[in-house]
């Protein structure tokens, strides 16, 4: 394990954990979640959990988004707050 | 309100990095998780299974009984997804909701659809290798599923629900998911049937020819990886299915 680049990654998540809790497009919102999955997935790799980095890349960072994506377009795609 | 939220947040996140303090170091070998079954699988997964992939052998025969399970339950929620949003045609007409009128659904331009019609193949053939490959390198039943369910999702967003549905039936695809479960706990069953314990996959070298008890158990895992596979990619691909058309299955997004 490298710190620098753990705690690289570990800053990224964090930012992004917290733009997309604050972003009013929902649309954005699920973009940014697939990057925190994709830079959660990079962490594992670091850890040397490869197969839970496998698993978070297909479905964290692949499917979910899809599927986030999905049904945002059927709604109004903005948060009240 | 917001206030007291903001001060229950800190309380527990403070609280959640105070006891992480008492975590053991990362790696550490003394740590409670590698020194009881946790030791006994790394050292002796080699030796009882032929797996070099641990992670494969720990999740599809050690602990079979928690993938078997698992299973299920991405089946049952596909099925509660299905249940709350599909919508068949004869429901939508006894509610006077379809329309006479066809529409020809709109597809997305030449350059995606030819994209994707290049790269659906090697997606297929690269989930294919992760699942049957799981034993030796990442991946394995579930990962593979899911990319096979993806390369299925990206056919039908660069062309329409219709195309792809007529490829590949919801039916077919569901029919799919089951054979999947089925086939996991069949295979369990199958070992019992030979005179082991359930999913015991040691006993199945009396049927599959040119193994012994070791190498059984490493084919029993990949039959059980292809179910997980299957039910997962069923799965996921009826789950977009529902989400990116309300349950109508015609245009998509």
């Amino acid at each position: 394990m490298i710190w620098q680049i753990d705690s690289i990654l570990l800053v990224l998540v964090v930012v992004t954990a917290i733009v997309a809790l604050n972003l009013r497009d929902l649309m954005g919102a699920a973009i940014l979640f697939g990057a925190y999955s994709f830079l959660m997935c990079l962490l594992w790799t670091v850890m040397g959990a490869v197969d839970v980095a496998f698993t978070e890349a297909t479905v964290g960072a692949g499917i979910s988004t899809i599927l986030f994506i999905a049904t945002i377009i059927h709604t109004k795609g903005e948060s009240r707050q | 309100m917001n206030k007291l939220a903001l001060i229950v947040v800190f309380f527990v996140g403070g609280l959640l990095v105070y006891v992480a303090g008492d975590f053991p170091d990362w790696g550490d070998p003394t740590s409670p998780a590698s020194t009881h079954v946790g030791r006994y699988y790394l050292e002796n997964s080699i030796r009882d299974t032929h797996v070099p992939n641990v992670v494969t052998s720990v999740l599809a025969d050690y602990r079979g009984f928690d993938t078997m399970f698992e299973t299920g339950v991405v089946f049952i929620a596909g099925i509660a997804v299905l249940a709350l949003l599909r919508r068949t045609v004869v429901q939508r007409r006894e509610e006077g909701e379809l329309a006479s009128h066809h529409l020809e659904a709109p597809q997305s331009g030449v350059v995606v659809r030819t994209a994707s019609r290049i790269m659906i193949p090697f997606m297929q053939l690269y989930a294919l290798y992760v699942i049957g490959h799981g034993h030796h390198s990442p991946g394995g039943g579930f990962q593979g599923g899911v990319i096979l369910g993806a390369s299925l999702i990206l056919h039908a967003l660069a062309y329409d629900l219709r195309a792809t549905n007529k490829l590949f039936s919801e039916k077919r695809v569901l029919v799919l998911g089951a054979v999947g479960v089925m086939l996991y706990s069949g295979i369990g069953l199958f070992c019992m049937l030979l005179g082991g314990n359930f999913l015991d996959f040691s006993v199945l070298h009396a049927v599959l020819p040119a193994t012994d008890e070791v190498m059984a158990r490493s084919h029993g895992m990949l039959g059980v990886e292809i179910g997980v596979g299957l039910t997962v990619m069923a799965i996921m691909y009826s789950l977009y299915l529902d989400l990116a058309s309300h349950g109508h299955l015609d245009e998509g997004l």
